[in-house]
Order: structure tokens, then C-alpha cells, then sequence
């Protein structure tokens, strides 16, 4: 299971790659909500899965071994964090939009004497 | 304790003057400053007695004892001759720029970099710890650099201090380096413990490398040959600052390290060479090119260059001492670093006096062109009796200070032509000669600075001032200069004794004893061939001043274009053309650009790490389950974000990274994460509708314009990443050296009280992480509000649609 989530983190990676890469402001910014994506996954893979129950405690009908429990806090703060940080940068490209009229990178490298 | 306390005591000042200044805004401040160096003055001048003896002062403060870097003192005779003139002068010059300065003046920057400089300086001289020196030897640049750019209004002030930053502070760095290879040859940082361990060392591989790297510190301070060109820029700085800084002290700082580092260099001949060779230029250079000056200070200046010359071609040919059995005949090669010591002292003097007279001048004439200068003597007579006294001191005549030390320069001078263990003899029968020849442009200028300025017609004056003798406060300083000038003339053998033997110990530590390497300093030695030396210069020079409009054109067979300061010119401004066309080379503005660079390091660094070591691991072995249905999903959510790559509109594109959002919040279903499923579920609705909703004022995309090749890049790299990525995590997941360390978090209940592991990290065991992140979303949410919110101002929207 884990050989195939690597696998898949992977692809995602490698899409998220391209993306960034390319002229378009939306593209670079789908690419790097593509990436934070495949970020959470590998921290979630790595820890190990399928270990045990969630981290519940009390829960009657288990009473450990439980997952990773580390991994998941991390994550949720990750989550949050780059779901902030893509409502920022979407509303920039969308300001330097409307200031520069437009949203092809390459036009945007400003002058020589900037 | 008492050495300390004479480093901090300006550098504490330099930072309360400003505050001090603006309470109390009807008192010159300068009164205040003056018991600075004062007070320092007084607490060295009670070591006298003790150091006279021979004996000598540590005081360590432990400051960075793991690097081995201390900051110890180190009072000797060496360093309270350069301690006694910091302090001594230092307390003159402010005495002088009390009367000096306007009031209007930013006085309290003047007298803040004039006490960071002070406690600078006698940081320079009292450390013992070489880091610490040149820690504190940076900080006499930066003040210098901060008290010639104090008329910063002006352009050439600017100039010159930037001139003087960038030529003293690139030998700083070479000297750092050259510290770093004498740390590297003995492992220490003391200074004694260096000199202690150096003679054995002589033959390391490093050894001539340091020596021209400390050489290449001392000789861009002490503005040697051919890197004086600073010094005369730098007589922008107001009068003051030139006596102190750039004749008295300062200048002298590189002269200090070679005198201080003698007996770590000297046993080899290298040393000998280069110090006398470049110390002899720089004697002749600036002496020939102070003739030909116009304005009274930069005559200053070069003849500042020329007596630092004087003084470091001394040292020098005093390092032959090493070089020979020292016994009652051979102790006189040790007389060449006592008469450098000797002239140190006296160069002060008069030198200082001469600034303060010249300043004088500008500060009542309003001119300091010798062209528009004449016939002062009568108006200024104190001022003359100033110039004159100075001036002929300079020049070495009788009955003043410079005399005796310019006779004990002739005899080293001889001394060394005589000395025959070279093979190359006839070079160094050029020592006298050049000395000789140098002596006689220095009686020119001498008397150039004398006749151009106080004797002739008034009538070239500015006519629109009434010129009068300057106040008595200003003549205060330059008297008492003047005054020892005579008297150590007459009582040379009191300084001697009390002074200067302490510090031939230092320059030639247990090479003999104090007493022996102490000459008794004679003013009549009968008629010898340094007296005829002398005799001559004065024939010579009255014959050359004479006839200086004959000679004259002699300065203009150097074209403009081949003189140092215009090469100088043309490396500076080169240097800042390659430099901007290599950053344009790589500083394109393209985002594309910088990504790809960033990539690319990661692929080379780690990716060739992988190629070259054997660290990839790979094994199944551990894995957990497959289901039927996961391998679905795995295989939709790749497919969806393939598909993104050839999404032809944004919104599919924005679906498609819907689609793997949503696939990863039921991969958290799977992996018992309940919580993460349910916050991805939440973020993800939200961010899908927060890019549909920009895409309605968003234009539609068009296809991408990029070239196939440019293409190829992007994917090359793309597919270069993610199989990197998936190596690493292959070769982390089969790593199983560390044990988790989250069973900790499972006695949540007990520790935390809640049951929901998750939450309980988050919330009390990390709760201050979750609390930036709480901030970390303010500033995204102020940043987003204000974006929207604020309109570009009128006249910038014409984009608007």
C-alpha cells in the first residue's frame, strides 16, 4: 500500500512540477495546490498506514493499537496553512490582474529600472 | 580591569552623546567629550612608571571561549605609546573642535563616530587576541569612513569616503586571512603565544602567505605605496578629523601591527625586503608628489604618506636585528625600530600642530589654495610661529624634535648599505640615497607650507572677510603640540627612557635587555656624514625652491589617464559593469527562471547524492494491505491530475484538482484520519469555489505560448522531480532506525484530558503552534481584505474591466 501512495505522490509531484513551471499565474497556483496536496499524502504514508484504529481513545469497540496519531496534527495544520496561503496568492494574481491587465508571468518581469 | 574600562569608556560615551545632546542644547558638548580621552589619558599615564620597568599588563575577559577567542588587553611599551597618543592628542583635537565647529553643526554624530573611533583605536592597540583586533580594526575604518562623509552633502566627500572604505576595508579582509593562517600555523589567537611558537615555524608552507596578508592590512591603513591614493581623498573630513584620524593615529594603526608583529615575521628576509622596499617608495612618492600640491592640506596628506613611509621603511630595516648575533657592534641595527618608534612620537607632533594651523587658515581666510594665500605672517602671527616650528621639524632641522629622529633615520639608512650578508649588496647601498633624495622634496614642501603661505603680497587674499588670528581657544592645541616638539628636542633621552625602551622590548622581545637597545639620543655628534647629509638637503632643497617654476613641468609627464587613482577609477567602474551583467545574466524576472534553478540544484545536489552513494533502499516488505477499490481511486486521482495538464479551460482544470482533493480526504478515511477528512472536505469546497469565484474576473485561458523546447524542459524536469521525490520517500519509509515517538501522545487522557488524540496535540500539547497558525490566517485574511478592498489610486486602474 504504501510503495503505491509513493507511486501516486509521485505523479502528483511530477504534475505539480509542471504546473509551477509554466507562464500562466492560475496554472503556477494550481500547482502548488497540487503540491501541498501530495505533501500531505507523503507525511501520511511515511508515518505508516494501516497500523491500527484511529487515535480515538474510549472508543469500545477498539482499544489499540492506534495510527500514528503525530502525522495528523501535523497535517491539519499543513491543511490550513496552505489553504491561507492559496486564498492569498489567488487574490494577488487576481490584484495584479487588474493593476497590470495581465496574467502571463513572462509579461510580468517588470522594467529595467524598476 | 583599568585597560577595559579605557576601551568601553568612549565606546559607552560615543553611544549616550546623542541622547546627552538633546537634553542639554545650550552647552557645547565638546566640554563634555573632552574628559573622554582625558580621563583615559590619566588612567594609562599612572602605568608609566610600571611599564618603564620592563614589565607588562594582562587582563582577560572570556568572551567566546569555545573558539578560543578572549578578550584579553595587553598593556606593554608598544601599546602605551600608540595608548598615550590616542588619548593625548584625541583630548587636543576635541579641545581644538570645540573652537573649530559651528554650533550649527550635527555635533552630536561628529563627537558619536569620533569616540567610536577613539575606543576603536585603543581597542586596536590593547588587544591581545587577534580576532578582537580585527574586529576592532574594522571599526576604525567604518568611523573614519563616517567622519570623512560628515560634510555628506558634498560629493567628494562621498568619494572619499567610499574611496577610503573600500581600500582600507579589502586589506582588513586580506589581513583577517592572513590571521586565520597564523591560527592555522600555531592554533592560537594571542599574539604572545603566537610570537612565543612563530620562530620555529618559519619554514610552513602558509608562512609567506600570512605575511602578505597582514603586510596587505597594514600597508592599506598606513596608506603605503600604491595604495595611498585614499589618504589625500580623505582630507575631506573636517580638519579636526585629519589631524587625529588621518595623521596622528589612524594611518598609524598599520604601522602598529607591523611594529607588533615584527618578531612573529622578521626571522625571515621577506619580511625585511617588502616593509623597506615599500616603506622607501612610499617615503619618495609621496615626498615628490607634495611638491607639486596646491591645496595646503593635501600637501598634508602626501607628506603624511611620505613620513608613514619614513616610519615603516625604519621597521623594516630594523628587522635585520634578527638576522644578525646580537653584541655590542650588531645592537645598533636594533636602533632603525627606536628611531621608527622616536619619529612615531614626533610625526605626531608637528604633524598634528601643522593640521591644526591649516585649519586655522581655512577656518579665517576661508581658502586653503596656496595660489590665493600670502603675506599672513603679520596677521597671524601665533599661526606662523605654528607653521614655522611645525615646518621645520618636518623638515628636520634643529632645535626641534624631527631633527633627531631624522638623523637616527640617515644612520639606519647607512647602517644598512653597509650590511653585507646579501648577495644583491649594490640594492642596498639605493637605501641612503633614495632616504636622502626624499629629504630633500621634504625641505621643498617644507618650505613651500612656510614662504607660499605667510610671506609675499596680501593682495591675492579674499578681499570680502576681514582676516584676523584665530581665537585663543583654537591656538591652544597646536602650542601645546609645538611645545613638545621643542621640548623633546631638548630632553629626548627623558622619552626615551620612560617611553620608548618599554616598547623596543615589544618590537625585540628578549633579543637583548631594555638598557642595551636604548640609544642615549645626542643632538651633536660632531661632524659625521649624516650631519653632511643633512647640510646637503638644506643646499639642495633651497637651491630646487628657487628654482621650483623651472622644474615644475616635470609633474606633467605623467599623463592623466596612467595615474593610480585613475586606474583606481577604472576598476571600480568596471568591476560594477561585470558585476551587473552577470546578475542580468541570471536575474531574468522569470518566475519560470527561478523555479527552474531551484529544481535544478535540488536534482543536481540530491539526485547525483543518490547516483554516487549507495543509499537507495527499497523493500515491500512491510507494506500493508491493497484493496481492489483503493488501487481505483489511486489510479482516478492520477489520472485526474494528468489530466489537469491538458485541461482546456480553468474551470476543468480547477475540477480536476477538486477531484485529487477530494480522493485525499477518502485516502484520510482510510488511513483512520478521521479529523484530517473532515478539515480537507471543508478546505478543499471552499478552495474549489474561491478559484471559480476569481475566475469570473480572471480572463479565459488561452493555450500556453511556449515553445516546444521549453516545453521539453518543463517536463524533463517535472518527471526528474517527481522520481526523486519518490526515491527519497522510498528510501525514508524503509529507514527504521528511530522509533516513533508518538506512544507518548497516547496517555492524552491522562496528560491532557481530552480522548481525541489529534485534538489534544493541537490543542494543549502544541497549542502554541496552533496559535500561529491562527496568526499566520489573520495576516492571509488582512492581506486578502485589504487586496480587495483597497483600490489602486486613480489614474493606475485603466485595466479595469
Amino acid at each position: 500500500m504504501e510503495t503505491l501512495m509513493i507511486l501516486l505522490i509521485g505523479v502528483l509531484v511530477s504534475v505539480a512540477t509542471y504546473l509551477v513551471l509554466s507562464r500562466n499565474v492560475i496554472r503556477v497556483i494550481l500547482g502548488t495546490a497540487v503540491l501541498s496536496h501530495a505533501v500531505h499524502l507523503l507525511i501520511l504514508t511515511i508515518g505508516e498506514v494501516k497500523k491500527g484504529e484511529a487515535p480515538l481513545l474510549g472508543n469500545q469497540t477498539a482499544d489499540g493499537p492506534y495510527t500514528d496519531a503525530l502525522p495528523q496534527a501535523l497535517i491539519l495544520t499543513a491543511i490550513v496553512i496552505s489553504f491561507a496561503v492559496t486564498a492569498f496568492v489567488l487574490v494577488l494574481a487576481f490584484r495584479a490582474y487588474k493593476t497590470n491587465g495581465t496574467d502571463d508571468l513572462e509579461k510580468l518581469r517588470g522594467d529595467e529600472y524598476d | 580591569m583599568t585597560i577595559h574600562l579605557a576601551i568601553i569608556l568612549p565606546l559607552l560615551m560615543a553611544a549616550l552623546i546623542p541622547f546627552i545632546y538633546k537634553l542639554f542644547t545650550k552647552i557645547k558638548i565638546g566640554w563634555l567629550v573632552l574628559l573622554v580621552p582625558v580621563t583615559v589619558f590619566i588612567l594609562l599615564a599612572r602605568f608609566i612608571p610600571l611599564i618603564s620597568s620592563g614589565e607588562t599588563r594582562t587582563y582577560t575577559y572570556e568572551w567566546m571561549p569555545s573558539l578560543g577567542i578572549n578578550f584579553t588587553t595587553y598593556l606593554d611599551g608598544l601599546s602605551m605609546i600608540f595608548g598615550l597618543l590616542i588619548s593625548g592628542v584625541g583630548a587636543l583635537v576635541v579641545l581644538y573642535s570645540i573652537f573649530y565647529l559651528s554650533t550649527k553643526e550635527a555635533l552630536h554624530n561628529f563627537y558619536c563616530y569620533l569616540l567610536l573611533f577613539m575606543g576603536a583605536m585603543l581597542g586596536v592597540v590593547f588587544s591581545d587576541n587577534l580576532m578582537v583586533l580585527y574586529a576592532f580594526w574594522e571599526l576604525t575604518s567604518v568611523s573614519s569612513f563616517l567622519l570623512i562623509a560628515f560634510w555628506h552633502h558634498r560629493r567628494a566627500s562621498k568619494a572619499g569616503a567610499r574611496k577610503s572604505m573600500l581600500i582600507t576595508v579589502s586589506g582588513g579582509i586580506a589581513m583577517l586571512a592572513g590571521f586565520i593562517m597564523l591560527h592555522a600555523m600555531t592554533d592560537s589567537f594571542s599574539i604572545r603565544e603566537i610570537i612565543a611558537e612563530m620562530p620555529a615555524l618559519t619554514n610552513e608552507s602558509l608562512f609567506i602567505p600570512a605575511m602578505i596578508c597582514v603586510l596587505l592590512g597594514a600597508f592599506t591603513k598606513s596608506a603605503q605605496f600604491p595604495f595611498h591614493i585614499w589618504l589625500p581623498d580623505a582630507m575631506e573630513a573636517p580638519t579636526p578629523v585629519s589631524a587625529y584620524l588621518h595623521s596622528a593615529t589612524m594611518v598609524k594603526a598599520g604601522i602598529y601591527v607591523v611594529a607588533r608583529l615584527t618578531p612573529v615575521f622578521a626571522y625571515d628576509l621577506t619580511w625585511f625586503w617588502t616593509v623597506t622596499i615599500v616603506g622607501l617608495i612610499t617615503l619618495f612618492w609621496g615626498s615628490f608628489n607634495a611638491v607639486k600640491q596646491t591645496d595646503l592640506k593635501a600637501l598634508l596628506a602626501f607628506s603624511t604618506v611620505s613620513q608613514l613611509g619614513l616610519i615603516m621603511s625604519l621597521f623594516g630595516m630594523g628587522s635585520l636585528a634578527f638576522h644578525v648575533d646580537i653584541d655590542a657592534s650588531t645592537i645598533i641595527y636594533t636602533q632603525a625600530a627606536f628611531a621608527a618608534l622616536f619619529h612615531l612620537m614626533n610625526h605626531s607632533t608637528f604633524k598634528g600642530a601643522l593640521f591644526m594651523m591649516v585649519g586655522i587658515i581655512d577656518h579665517e581666510a576661508g581658502t586653503r589654495d596656496i595660489r590665493r594665500l600670502g603675506g599672513l605672517m603679520t596677521i597671524m602671527p601665533a599661526t606662523f610661529t605654528i607653521a614655522v616650528i611645525g615646518s621645520m621639524s618636518m623638515a628636520g632641522l634643529p632645535p626641534f624634535n624631527g631633527f633627531l629622529s631624522k638623523e637616527m633615520f640617515l644612520t639606519s639608512a647607512l647602517k644598512v648599505a653597509e650590511f653585507d650578508i646579501f648577495t644583491l649588496s649594490s640594492a642596498t647601498a639605493l637605501v641612503p640615497v633614495i632616504a636622502w633624495v626624499a629629504s630633500v622634496f621634504t625641505f621643498i614642501y617644507c618650505m613651500i607650507i612656510i614662504f607660499k603661505t605667510f610671506f609675499g603680497t596680501t593682495e591675492k587674499l579674499p578681499q570680502d572677510r576681514h582676516i584676523h588670528e584665530a581665537p585663543i581657544g583654537m591656538l591652544i592645541s597646536p602650542f601645546v603640540l609645538v611645545f613638545f616638539v621643542i621640548a623633546i628636542f631638548f630632553f629626548p633621552n627623558v622619552l626615551a627612557k620612560y617611553i620608548l625602551a618599554p616598547a623596543m622590548l615589544s618590537v625585540y622581545p628578549g633579543l637583548a635587555s631594555m638598557t642595551d637597545m636604548t640609544p642615549h639620543v645626542y643632538a651633536w655628534h660632531g661632524f659625521n656624514t649624516e650631519l653632511w647629509m643633512t647640510i646637503g638637503v638644506v643646499v639642495f632643497g633651497f637651491v630646487l625652491y628657487a628654482t621650483l617654476s623651472k622644474w615644475r613641468n616635470i609633474y606633467n609627464t605623467i599623463p592623466a589617464q596612467f595615474t593610480l587613482n585613475n586606474a583606481f577609477n577604472r576598476v571600480l567602474a568596471e568591476g560594477e559593469n561585470v558585476s551587473s551583467f552577470i546578475t542580468k545574466l541570471y536575474m531574468t524576472g522569470s518566475l519560470r527562471h527561478y523555479s527552474l534553478y531551484m529544481y535544478g540544484f535540488l536534482i543536481l545536489v540530491v539526485g547525483s547524492y543518490f547516483a554516487f552513494s549507495d543509499t537507495f533502499r527499497f523493500s515491500m516488505e512491510n507494506n500493508a494491505e491493497i484493496h481492489v477499490y483503493e488501487v481505483l481511486l489511486v489510479l482516478v486521482m492520477a489520472v485526474a491530475a494528468v489530466a489537469m495538464l491538458f485541461a482546456k479551460s480553468c474551470v476543468t482544470a480547477t475540477v480536476l484538482n477538486g477531484v485529487v482533493g477530494f480522493g485525499i480526504s477518502l485516502f484520510f478515511v482510510i488511513f483512520r484520519a478521521p479529523d484530517l477528512a473532515l478539515t480537507q472536505l471543508i478546505v478543499e469546497s471552499v478552495t474549489t469555489v474561491l478559484f471559480l469565484l476569481c475566475f469570473t474576473y480572471l480572463p479565459t485561458w488561452k493555450p500556453e505560448k511556449t515553445s516546444h523546447r521549453q516545453k521539453m524542459t518543463n517536463a524533463t524536469i517535472s518527471i526528474l522531480v517527481g522520481l526523486l521525490v519518490v526515491a527519497v520517500s522510498l528510501s525514508v519509509l524503509y529507514f527504521n532506525e528511530f522509533k516513533t515517538i508518538s506512544s507518548f501522545f497516547e496517555n492524552a487522557y491522562e496528560l491532557a484530558g481530552g480522548k481525541n488524540i489529534v485534538n489534544t496535540i493541537l490543542g494543549d500539547f502544541r497549542a502554541f503552534d496552533t496559535m500561529l497558525e491562527v496568526v499566520v490566517l489573520c495576516i492571509a485574511g488582512i492581506g486578502v481584505y485589504t487586496m480587495i478592498k483597497f483600490r489602486t489610486k486613480k489614474g493606475d486602474d485603466r485595466h479595469e474591466n
